[in-house]
């Protein structure tokens, strides 16, 4: 349904894309990762026919995004890294006014406006309230509502949760799931090994213009060295049995202060268990436990043998948050 | 792209775009206050000394081209905001007209002009200024200002999608302004400025809409001023008029091609 071959694109002496190659079967949801800088967005500009690559070729829904733009475009929903709403209208009157612009007629774009501001549960507000007021992932679902208006086969969705709080994220993710489950092929760009994990049937990582790996994620992390635990012991917890615990497991570090362990886990939730169990017979109380994600870093580091680079001081909330986490009784 | 697809886009964005302008009303008060401070200014601080009364039937039609003019900041800065914003990228990314997205721009800010238009009129009726010229002659004059709106607002558009930042497109779109409307006819004689300045404003389109404009609302010059002569003097309506659609003519497909290379960046 998407296909990307060879695709290079060179801005002054910045070569942003360097011969992508990726294959997007239909109905499935391929994630792209990467830092920024890496070449999600660009990749994606090319996708959505608002750029024309240097050399390679980029075909979306059977139309190549170069030369049959206007077909490419009648086949693509697209939702971008900044919420294009317009702030002076309400939800309802820009998903309509988006309807209109993919041909619809007014009555039709109107009932589907209600259609989707019910779906993305935004109808209480969609009416009164104007877009520039909604908060950032109101907005962002409004956004994403706007690239299913035409119920396109494609949707590609670049960065759609970053600068999201928890709560705004976990809404998005919903939509871009039932999104999925609803057969439509998509794309979606991402800096988050979570994020592609919990979304993504296949995960290519890009870096430097360049697909470095692709798999599944549980492929990937393997790749990544499969994580970290993360162990907080309870209040007045004996350390010192605690450390001698550590011992069989190894590289895991005490820190005194925050009475965390933590090291890495090799063989993912085996470790984990292993560590639990050598505190539960040294009679060491657990305040919280958990298997942390490798994160791109992590990743990165194991892929390229380098960080991931970022562009910018961007500061955005740690995603990695705990896929495991859970409470033991002391 | 269809003539009808465009004319169909462009009135889904003009609709649009006068939406946002009613909810933000505080964006007109430039093109509500501005024209009256000019006209006030003009009649009573210099006109005294250009000719008082007489001046004052002068000076309206100076004050409408220039205003229309000045008003085309307005479709460069709008433009500039939503390019800024990321809705012209959602705009280029739906299956829909290249030059919809412009058209629907420079049709909503003929609103604007409109409002501009009622305002000098009615200030010009409380200091003086009469219209003495039949009902046909007053139209046309009317729709003249409108088309000259509308030519001048494909320039602020162009200038929107050449400078891509709202900061660059504010100043830009104020800069060219003051030569083009003062080396004119528009508030004195083009007949009164010195050497080459005189040619340059006998044939500046903001001369021959403001002759065009006094013209078709029977308003003479005050009888200090030398009579504006040349060829676009004496067609002034035809020759405001071509350009006009000369200018739409130029800066309409400079525009759409600014459009569409903004994603060649």
């Amino acid at each position: 349904m998407i296909s990307i071959r060879g695709v290079r694109k060179r801005f002054g002496d910045h070569q942003a894309l360097d011969g992508v190659d990726l294959e997007v079967p239909t109905g499935t949801v391929q994630g792209l990762l990467g830092p920024n800088g890496a070449g999600k967005t660009t990749t994606v500009r090319v996708l959505t026919t608002l750029l024309v690559p240097d050399a390679g070729e980029a075909v979306v829904a059977g139309h190549s995004a170069i030369t049959a733009g206007h077909e490419v475009r009648r086949n693509l929903g697209v939702s971008g890294q900044y919420a294009a709403v317009d702030e002076k209208l309400t939800g309802f009157e820009n998903l309509t006014m988006v309807g209109e612009l993919y041909g619809m007629r007014r009555r039709e774009a109107k009932a589907r406006a209600r259609e989707l501001l019910r779906d993305f549960r935004l109808d209480d507000v969609a009416d009164g309230k104007l877009a520039g007021t909604y908060s950032g992932g109101m907005r962002r679902r409004l956004d994403l509502a706007g690239a299913i208006v035409a119920r396109p086969p494609v949707v590609i969705l670049d960065e759609p949760t970053t600068g999201l709080d928890p709560r705004g994220r976990r809404d998005t993710w919903d939509a871009i799931e039932s999104l999925a489950s609803g057969g439509t092929t998509v794309l979606l760009t991402t800096q988050y090994l979570e994020e592609a994990d919990q979304l993504a049937d296949s995960i290519a990582v890009i870096d430097a213009g360049r697909i470095i790996a692709e798999g599944t994620a549980t492929e990937l992390k393997a790749q990544a060295g499969g994580g970290r635990i993360d162990i907080v012991l309870a209040p007045h917890a004996d350390l010192d049995a605690a450390r001698t615990a550590a011992r069989f497991v190894g590289g895991v570090d005490l820190d005194e202060r925050s009475r965390r362990l933590s090291g890495p886990a090799p063989a993912g939730s085996e470790t984990l268990q292993a560590m639990l169990q050598e505190l539960g017979r040294a009679g060491v109380p657990v305040a919280e436990a958990a298997l942390r994600q490798p994160t791109l870093d992590e990743v990165f580091l194991r892929l390229t043998g380098t960080p991931a680079t970022t562009d910018d001081d961007e500061v955005l909330d740690d995603p990695r948050v705990a896929v495991a986490a859970e409470r033991v009784a002391p | 792209m269809s003539i009808v697809g465009a004319l169909r886009d462009g009135g889904i964005v003009a609709r649009r775009n006068i939406t946002g302008v009613r909810r933000t009303p505080g964006a007109l008060v430039t093109g509500v206050a501005q024209p009256i401070i000019f006209v006030l200014i003009l009649a009573f601080v210099f006109g005294g000394a250009l000719g008082g009364d007489e001046y004052r039937q002068f000076l309206i039609g100076g004050i409408l081209a220039q205003t229309l003019t000045f008003n085309s900041s307005f479709t460069a800065v709008y433009l500039a905001k939503d390019l800024q914003t990321g809705l012209i990228d959602r705009f280029r990314s739906l299956p829909m007209s290249r030059v919809g997205v412009i058209l629907g721009r420079t049709t909503s800010d003929l609103l604007t002009s409109i409002i501009s238009i009622v305002v000098i009129v009615g200030c010009g009726l409380a200091i003086g200024w009469r219209i003495e010229a039949d009902f046909g002659q007053v139209v046309v004059t009317f729709l003249l200002l409108l088309l000259f709106a509308f030519a001048t607002s494909w320039i602020g558009a162009f200038i929107a999608l050449t400078a891509r930042s709202v900061e660059v497109a504010q100043s830009l779109g104020l800069l060219w302004l003051f030569p083009v409307c003062f080396i004119s006819g528009a508030f004195v004689s083009a007949d009164m400025l010195p050497g080459p300045l005189r040619t340059i404003a006998e044939w500046n389109p903001v001369t021959a809409v403001a002759t065009a404009v006094r013209q078709g609302f029977g308003n003479e010059p005050p009888s200090g001023f030398a009579a504006a002569g040349g060829w676009p003097a004496d067609n002034a309506l035809l020759y405001a008029s071509a350009c006009c659609v000369a200018i739409i003519a130029i800066f309409a497909p400079i525009a759409v091609t600014q459009y569409r290379r903004i994603s060649k960046r």
